[in-house]
Formats: structure tokens, sequence, C-alpha cells
């Protein structure tokens, strides 16, 4: 199935885009891509975390994902 | 009243005061950030904000909710600046009242603390000789 992937700050440097299509195999978790991310863009395992937000909420790694879902990677904030 | 924005323009620290003034209040807190000029004795050149602003917005809502149901507080202004901001500019504005100033403290230091684990904002620091994304690496 595809999903849209969104990044920003430092994720958005690693994928090297603020958006993509991504082909992941159904069913798919939130922590199966992440590994996903980590292994296909190494920079990411140099990271102090990464989240993920489904319909502007946090969401944690059991999260199951759907076809067409926009999946927004969070990488540390640091507003203020 | 709530008053919560993310502007890409400069923010007016009085309109944040004056937004959450009201007779019942014993005390306003605002908590002004700035633009430091450097970082661990590295100078600073300037900063660029960018947020996931629908859920900034959502994020910093939440934050009011428990500033309403733990410290009682009257009116709430949260507003955050995006883009690039230079030495002394002002990037977040955190305005509260409350009818004893305890509360308003506390409240105010909470407000901050948890926008700066919680809200989809980042920063990159811009040296004369690079840029780094702020604590995104341990």
């Amino acid at each position: 199935m595809k999903i849209n992937l969104i990044a920003f700050g430092i994720a958005k440097e690693i994928i090297n885009t603020p958006e993509c299509i991504l082909e992941v195999t159904n069913p798919c978790s939130i922590g199966s891509l992440k590994q996903i991310l980590m292994e296909k863009y190494e920079e990411f395992q140099k990271i102090q975390s990464i989240k993920f937000a489904i319909n502007e909420d946090y969401q944690e790694d059991h999260f199951l994902l759907k076809e067409g879902d926009e999946v927004v990677i969070i990488p540390p904030v640091s507003g203020g | 009243m709530r008053d919560i924005k993310i502007l890409d323009t400069p923010l007016n620290t009085q309109s944040c005061h004056d937004a959450v003034e009201d007779p019942a209040a014993g005390g306003i807190v605002v908590f002004v950030g700035l633009v430091r000029n450097q970082t661990k004795s590295r100078q600073v050149v300037r900063l660029a904000f960018e947020s996931y602003v629908p859920m900034a917005l959502k994020e910093m809502d939440k934050i009011a909710d428990s500033l309403y149901e733990k410290w009682g507080i009257l009116h709430v202004c949260i507003h955050h600046r995006i883009g690039v901001l230079d030495i002394g500019d002002i990037p977040v504005v955190i305005a509260l009242s409350t009818p004893h100033r305890q509360a308003a403290f506390e409240a105010c230091q909470y407000a901050i603390d948890t926008l700066k684990e919680t809200v989809p904002i980042w920063k990159k620091e811009i040296f004369k000789d690079g840029a780094v994304w702020v604590s995104a690496h341990p």
C-alpha cells in the first residue's frame, strides 16, 4: 500500500524532500515504518529520537497505518 | 479567553499581555523568549524556525487545556513566531492571568517547558560556518 510521508526539520533534509509517497507492505505499523526508514536512510540512526503523527496527533509504535495515510515524521522538537 | 497563534511576523508582547487582562486577575505572568547570540560558546548569527502548523496549534491548545484544568487560569495567550529571526528577536510569548500570583508563575513555567517538549516546531541555529538543527542529535 502507499502512504504519504511528510517531513520537517532535519527529517526533511535526511529524506531530501518535504513530502513523498512510500510503498510499504500491508499491514505496516509505525514501528515497522521506523525500521524501514532507519534502513533506507542511515542518518536517522544518529537522530536522538523520531516520532510520528497521523491526523495531527502523535501515535505510538503499535499504531497500524492505512492506505493513503498522511504520516508526518517528527524529529526532536526545539521550539521556544 | 485563549489566543493561540503561530505567526510569521514580529510578536507584540504588549498585545499578548493586554489579551489576558481581567478584573478578576491578581496577576499576569508574561514569558518572552529571546534569540540568544551564542550556544555552547559558539556564535549564533540567526535562527530559522519552522513548524507543522496545524498540529502545533493543536498541541498548544492541549497545553492551554491543562492550564485551565490544573491552575485555574483566567486567560492565556501563546504566540510563536516562525521564519528567520535575528539576535534579540522574540520567538515566543506566553501570557496568562490568574486570581493569585503563585498559580501564574507555575502555570507559565509548565507552559513553556511543555511547549519545548511537545509542540512540533523546529529551530536551526545558523553560525558563520554552518548550521545545526537544535536537539536533533544526542
